[in-house]
């Protein structure tokens, strides 16, 4: 019957296509382009032109894939699941992938998982989670951003007319805090009697939540604020049709603010460049790296037009200071927003001591608001 | 009552014997071959459609088409790669498959399969200290169960209230994933993981692993072997034939005396039960858990290929293969071309299109010979 027919006739087209595919393995004609250079892949969670965290690691790329012979690969979108699996074996099986990175920090497990498979593959994870045991072919880095944040504090407390700026944080984690407060101690130190509003809004990215908060707080009459969620674009664009100030985060978002952007945190993962060119060469790489100014993981982005002479000075100084280590952002004596001290006089943490900043639970003297913890 | 039943099941054995090659010609809209020539001929316009749009982006269509197949069929990874993800929407098409076969128009794949995930997990957790296969199958079973449940409740409302089942089952699909969020952000939440909300695992004992020497899970297997089943029972058996007869005339199944609500209930049953299977068989074979990365379309994508295989148990794997790999391939259009990533579901949309449109020639495509 026709019923047969139909069932052979799939029978010989569906053989057909198991010949030729066989044919094509066997052949290796497909295979990736022919391999005259290194290619690196580069993996977002999102679209990688946000004005936040995936354009912050999309400029990275460009960087990368300036050093003669390296090509770029790239993919957009890929959720914090499986398909990231699939996504990054399929770029080293397909396109030939030597350095992998996958930037969303939930990719870290995934990046475990697969690293061990393929051993003459660097995998480079923007999160800094690298621990004792994880594969040697891993790399986490991350900058310490609370040294930007304090720089542009600096901005904030010497352009605010009110005294009152505002700190809008994605999740109730170690960094945000850390960035609440290098914000808020730096607007401090050039007028005391600033405070800063902290707002937790629970997610990465929500708009919505996110601009509801920035006309709040322009409605209590603060003048300067900074949001630390994937894309601070809603924000800081709902802070300049408000007529406010902001400061951006992850990547340049001057342009989003002509009139009242003042400058912002930006993290340097083109330093990235140097463990590609290590590994392509055989040298030495580090596993895990952290670090801020001195180790050139972060940067500010360019100064807005509404910051004068004198306060650009006054933060580049600030910046030498991160530099060549006089300056400290945690020194005693110091006290959190509840009463609790914190260091005393004389005590300091240094700024590349890691286990400490990774344990700050707390928002300093001068912020208003809970940690949500 | 079952004596009847069983004499209306002869008369109806009968019936089928006897006018077995007139009753298939009057069942089904595009019989065999038609059928076949007709899904390839809307595959072939789909791909030459999506050239054009790949043309007027300045990008060669030959070059595209051959990564299409390179990151589909090209290497043994892309193969690998292709049947893992062939394997759920085998099974998520019969959601939409069979429920048509009785004339019911089911999308609610994507639902079934998020609560097949959901019973997955909670058989895991009620079913602790079982023998490792007893407790795979455990799981599985409570998946197909719990969506077969699902879509069963849609046929109920459908027969006993006239609730059209298009509509129901797509807002089921919401109800569903709204139940599987919070059930994974609270009452069986794993609260040791911290990077997303997911619940508490199916034991490590309960896991579906790959099959020896490849990289794709035993589910496709499953798969394989529930399509065989299905196809078996649809094409070869009393209650597959009374399905048909109620899909093509609904009056005339009355009149030969069929249960019409029991065959609704029961399309309903085995389409959900496909896809909880499917929601199940991700859970125990890739995640190990259910969350939100459960929510991903295969529901979706299942209807496109009950559509595409027009309602051909068999034909369903030769058309999840083609769906996988374009799936399979997506992320190579990305990177080669720079397209954005919605170039496939582009595709697909396209494709599901020119199926639609390639049925106004349903029935017209050769003159009758049988």
């Amino acid at each position: 019957m026709k019923n047969s027919m139909i069932t052979r006739r799939q029978a010989i087209v569906g053989g057909a296509n198991v010949i030729t595919a066989a044919a094509f393995i066997a052949g290796g004609g497909m295979q990736a382009l022919a391999a005259t250079s290194a290619t690196v892949g580069f993996i977002y969670i999102g679209p990688s032109g946000d004005f936040g965290w995936n354009q912050a690691h999309a400029v990275a790329a460009t960087t990368i894939a300036e050093a003669d012979g390296v090509s770029l690969v790239q993919q957009e979108r890929v959720p914090e699941t499986e398909e990231v699996l699939r996504v990054m074996e399929s770029m080293i099986q397909l396109d030939g992938v030597k350095v992998i990175f996958p930037t969303s920090f939930g990719y870290w497990p995934f990046i475990q998982q697969l690293a061990p498979k393929y051993p003459d593959v660097l995998f480079v994870h923007a999160g800094g989670l690298w621990k004792e045991g994880d594969a040697p072919n891993t790399i986490g880095y991350r900058g310490f951003m609370e040294e930007p944040h304090y720089l542009a504090g600096i901005a904030a407390g010497r352009l605010t007319k009110t005294g009152k700026i505002g700190f809008i944080g994605a999740k109730p984690l170690y960094f945000v805090f850390n960035n609440c407060n290098g914000f808020t101690l730096g607007a401090r130190s050039v007028r005391g009697d600033t405070t800063c509003q902290v707002v937790i809004t629970g997610d990465w990215d929500n708009p919505t939540r996110e601009a509801d908060t920035v006309n709040a707080m322009a409605d209590q009459g603060i003048d300067v604020i900074v949001a630390n969620v994937d894309s601070p674009k809603v924000a800081i664009e709902t802070a300049e049709r408000r007529g406010i100030m902001s400061v951006g985060y992850h990547t340049d978002q001057s342009s989003l603010a002509p009139n009242g952007f003042l400058t912002g945190a930006e993290w340097n993962w083109g330093k990235a460049q140097e463990f590609v060119q290590a590994w392509l060469t055989g040298g030495e790489y580090p596993n895990l790296l952290r670090g801020g100014f001195a180790a050139d993981m972060v940067r500010l982005s360019p100064f807005g037009a509404a910051v004068p002479e004198a306060v650009r000075a006054e933060i580049e100084a600030a910046k030498a200071g991160f530099l060549d280590g006089s300056l400290t952002l945690y020194e005693g004596p110091l006290m959190d927003n509840k009463g609790n001290q914190i260091l005393a006089a004389g005590e300091k943490a240094e700024n590349e001591d890691a286990a400490f900043k990774l344990s700050v639970n707390w928002l300093v003297e001068g912020v208003s608001g809970e940690t949500g913890l | 009552m079952s004596d009847t039943a069983n004499e209306e099941s002869r008369l109806t054995n009968k019936v089928d014997r006897r006018y077995g090659a007139l009753s298939e010609a009057l069942l089904r809209s595009g019989a065999g071959l038609e059928a076949f020539v007709l899904s390839a001929l809307a595959l072939v316009v789909a791909f030459a459609i999506f050239g054009v749009f790949v043309a007027v982006q300045g990008l060669d269509p030959l070059a595209v088409y051959s990564a299409l197949w390179l990151g589909a069929f090209g290497t043994s990874f892309s193969i690998e790669n292709t049947l893992t993800l062939a394997a759920p929407i085998i099974l998520t098409a019969f959601c939409t498959l069979i429920p048509a076969r009785v004339g019911m128009l089911v999308i609610g794949g994507e639902g079934a399969l998020a609560l097949g995930g959901v019973g997955a997990v909670l058989a895991g957790m009620v079913l602790t200290g079982l023998p490792w296969w007893l407790g795979v199958v455990a799981c599985c079973l409570a998946g197909s169960m719990f969506g077969a449940a699902w879509i069963m409740a849609a046929g109920a409302l459908k027969h006993w209230r006239g609730v059209n089942e298009t509509i129901s089952t797509l807002l089921m699909n919401y109800i569903a994933a709204a139940i599987l969020l919070h059930l994974v952000t609270g009452p069986i939440r794993d609260f040791d993981v911290s990077i997303k909300a997911q619940s508490v695992p199916v034991p490590e004992l309960y896991r579906l692993g790959d099959i020896p020497g490849w990289s794709v899970h035993w589910g496709l297997v499953v798969g394989v072997a529930v399509v065989c089943a299905l196809h078996m029972l649809l094409r070869h058996t009393v209650t597959g034939f009374s399905m048909s007869v109620l899909g093509g005339n609904r009056r005339a199944a009355q009149m030969a005396g069929l249960d019409i609500g029991r065959l609704t209930l029961l399309a309903c049953g085995l389409g959900g039960a496909a896809a909880g299977l499917a929601g199940a068989i991700e859970v125990v074979a890739v995640h190990g858990a259910v969350s939100e990365s459960l929510l991903v379309g295969f529901g979706y994508t299942g209807i496109l290929v009950a559509f595409l295989a027009r309602q051909n148990p068999l034909a369903v794997l030769l058309v999840a293969l083609v769906i996988g790999g374009i799936a399979a391939a997506g992320g190579l259009l990305q990177r080669r071309f720079d397209m954005p990533d919605a170039a496939t579901d582009l595709l697909l949309g396209i494709i599901f299109i020119c199926v639609l449109a390639s049925n106004a020639f349903a029935g017209r495509l050769f003159r009758r010979t049988a």
